[in-house]
């Protein structure tokens, strides 16, 4: 098997807010194909790290290559946001935000075709079938396209959140907490949804979460944010051998437990 | 039907080459449109494949399905077998009918002016109770003075009062000069140029002073209160205080009424000082009336009841100002877009209702003869 190459490195990420620093130092890689999960506790920023990536916090110091492209010192991306070209970054990347951000003023259909009206010289026709398309793939009613975000449940809010993040079919999907919020049922529904859409559509997933269920079941390698820097990385099992105390309560508390798959007790 | 054929039909073969994606997906529907009555189509030389492209791939086929004949796909690889069969199984099943645009006749007009007449009526009746309740909480607030909010009071009072002091003076300075300029014109002619005092301070004093000043606390004050009390209804926080046991009424609304009605008066004076500091400048230099000589004229001719007359009109504005914004505020609904539009309609309200009831006072005061 030939060796994945990294879609995303961040190399000497810093981040500081004033005096207060968020991220120091911080190097992370994202492997072609991979779902990364990015654990760490709250105000570790984990948020800012994704923020970061795609081109929406300028970094105090530090490079962060996508695909190739330097996110912010790179034309076009730091000069036009709005790029026709459908090789820039911005245009192989999907972001799915904590509460879907759909535009409040369009439906949830409008909201699909939007980055493809914007983006793209493709017919109303076609458009309209291709948003119909994902708003079926992230498993909403079809139903669903005519209504507005405001009429919409938080967990189909974060579907059709999902549904625009693929209207371009990225190459890499940022997903912000994807099941925070939902029923434990939805979360693993939208788990599954997750997993079966990255195999599908060959997708790097670039996951942050609290939910360790989630973990389980989508995650390939995990990333713990920490003390400003990524601490560890590795697979599930690594993060079960880890001393350090934080990761370790994380791993092993009792609600890492509960959502071990094989029952560990 | 050709598979009917008592001969076995050699299987037609067709390609698809290079990418098949979203930014190439005209030219692959192109392809696929000319493409005659097929069996197999071979994607073995597809470089890349994504779901728009097999939504390609997979709406052709079932199109061809639609005639009765069955194309398989070969050539793909596993993971390009995978998004096409997820896709195929999506693509939904009926063709929704797309929305259509409503239709207008002659009597729509009627229709809407009906249902604006009913909408109005209704928003009238809410307006009224809104109001009761404003003067509810007031009157309980007067009772027991330990209620108010004193810290939103002053910061109320600096925002919608002290800081609008600079935009208030000026507007009052420059309509003096206006009112000197225009009514020097006229007077000239009769040789009546020391009457521009009397027309400058009564129209000032009685009128346009507090008039303008209303108008822009109206612009500056209504869409604010509107802003960030529809703001807080969007994200809860309304709600919040309510299952807390707290009013927002008490909290939010009072404070902002009780704010204006103490600043909307002091404005209206310095509005109507500067008017008369502009009038009087401007009298000087194109009436050469010096400043003296406008004291007196002012002193002998305007008597006190003029000012008063304006500056009893205040609180009532303010108590419209202030109201219709915090009303517009708290109807605010989860879009942004009713955010926008209840800001716009406070502002619009707030200063037809203060024009409204500035016509209603003129006619009230002419009547009583003050």
């Amino acid at each position: 098997m030939m060796e994945p190459a990294p879609v995303i490195s961040v190399r000497n990420l810093t981040n500081r807010f004033g005096k207060h620093t968020i991220h120091q130092e911080l190097d992370l890689d994202v492997l072609r194909g991979e779902v990364l999960g990015v654990v760490g506790a709250s105000g570790s920023g984990k948020s800012v790290l994704l923020r970061s990536i795609v081109g929406l916090q300028k970094p105090s110091a530090g490079t962060i290559t996508v695909l190739g492209t330097k996110v912010l010192t790179d034309p076009p991306s730091q000069t036009d946001q709005r790029t026709d070209d459908p090789e820039a970054v911005q245009n192989r990347w999907g972001v799915m935000f904590q509460d879907g951000a759909l535009f409040s003023s369009l439906t949830v259909r409008e909201n699909v075709e939007a980055p493809m009206r914007e983006k793209l010289d493709i017919d109303a026709a076609t458009r309209a079938a291709l948003a119909d398309l994902r708003i079926a793939m992230v498993g909403l009613p079809p139903k669903a396209g005519d209504l507005s975000p405001s009429e919409l449940s938080g967990g189909m809010r974060k579907r059709a959140g999902l549904a625009r993040a693929l209207a371009l079919d990225p190459q890499i999907l940022f997903l912000d907490e994807p099941t925070a919020g939902l029923d434990p049922i939805s979360a693993s529904d939208f788990d599954s949804l997750i997993v079966s859409l990255q195999r599908a559509l060959g997708l790097t997933v670039f996951l942050v979460t609290h939910d360790l269920d989630t973990l389980h079941a989508t995650c390939d390698r995990i990333a713990v944010l920490s003390d400003k820097r990524v601490l560890v990385t590795g697979t599930m099992a690594d993060m079960l051998t880890v001393k350090d105390p934080w990761v370790h309560a994380y791993f092993h508390g009792p609600r890492a437990h509960a959502a071990q798959p094989h029952g560990a007790s | 039907m050709s598979s009917a054929d008592a001969k076995t039909p050699t299987p037609r073969l067709a390609e698809l080459a290079g990418d098949v994606t979203l930014s190439s997906l005209s030219k692959s529907r192109e392809v696929l449109d000319r493409l005659g009555d097929i069996d197999t189509l071979d994607l073995s030389r597809v470089t890349a494949l994504d779901t728009a492209g097999a939504w390609a791939i997979a709406s052709f086929q079932a199109g061809q399905a639609a005639k009765g004949r069955r194309v398989a796909v070969s050539g793909a690889t596993a993971a390009q077998s995978m998004l096409l069969e997820t896709v195929a199984a999506a693509i939904p099943a009926v063709r929704r009918r797309r929305r259509r645009l409503p239709h207008h006749e002659a009597g729509d007009i009627v229709v809407r002016l009906g249902k604006s007449v009913s909408a109005f009526a209704a928003s009238l009746g809410q307006n009224i109770g809104f109001v009761g309740l404003v003067m509810i909480r007031l009157a309980a607030t007067v009772r027991h003075p330990s209620r108010l909010r004193v810290t939103a009071l002053t910061h109320h009072m600096e925002q919608a009062g002290l800081n609008a002091v600079p935009i208030v003076a000026l507007m009052g300075f420059l309509i003096g000069i206006v009112l000197a300029f225009q009514g020097a014109a006229q007077l000239q002619q009769f040789g009546a140029e020391l009457y521009v005092v009397d027309l400058i301070s009564i129209s000032i004093l009685r009128e346009l002073g507090i008039l303008l000043t209303a108008i822009i606390v109206a612009g500056r004050s209504a869409s604010a209160f509107t802003a960030s009390i529809g703001s807080m209804k969007m994200r809860e926080e309304i709600d919040a205080m309510r299952v807390l046991g707290l009013d927002p009424i008490e909290l939010l609304v009072l404070p902002r009424v009780i704010a204006l009605l103490i600043t909307l008066p002091l404005l209206g004076f310095i509005a109507s000082m500067s008017g008369l500091v502009g009038g009087a400048l401007m009298a000087w230099i194109d009436l050469g009336i010096s400043p003296a000589m406008f004291r007196t004229q002012l002193l002998a001719d305007t008597t006190v009841s003029h000012a008063l007359v304006g500056l009893s009109k205040a609180p009532i504005f303010a108590a419209i100002i202030a109201v219709v914004g915090c009303y517009q505020g708290l109807q605010v609904a989860g879009n942004t877009d009713s955010l926008g539009s209840r800001t716009s309609r406070s502002v619009v309200v707030a200063i037809f209702l203060v024009i409204v009831v500035d016509a209603l006072a003129s006619i009230f005061f002419s009547v009583w003869g003050i």
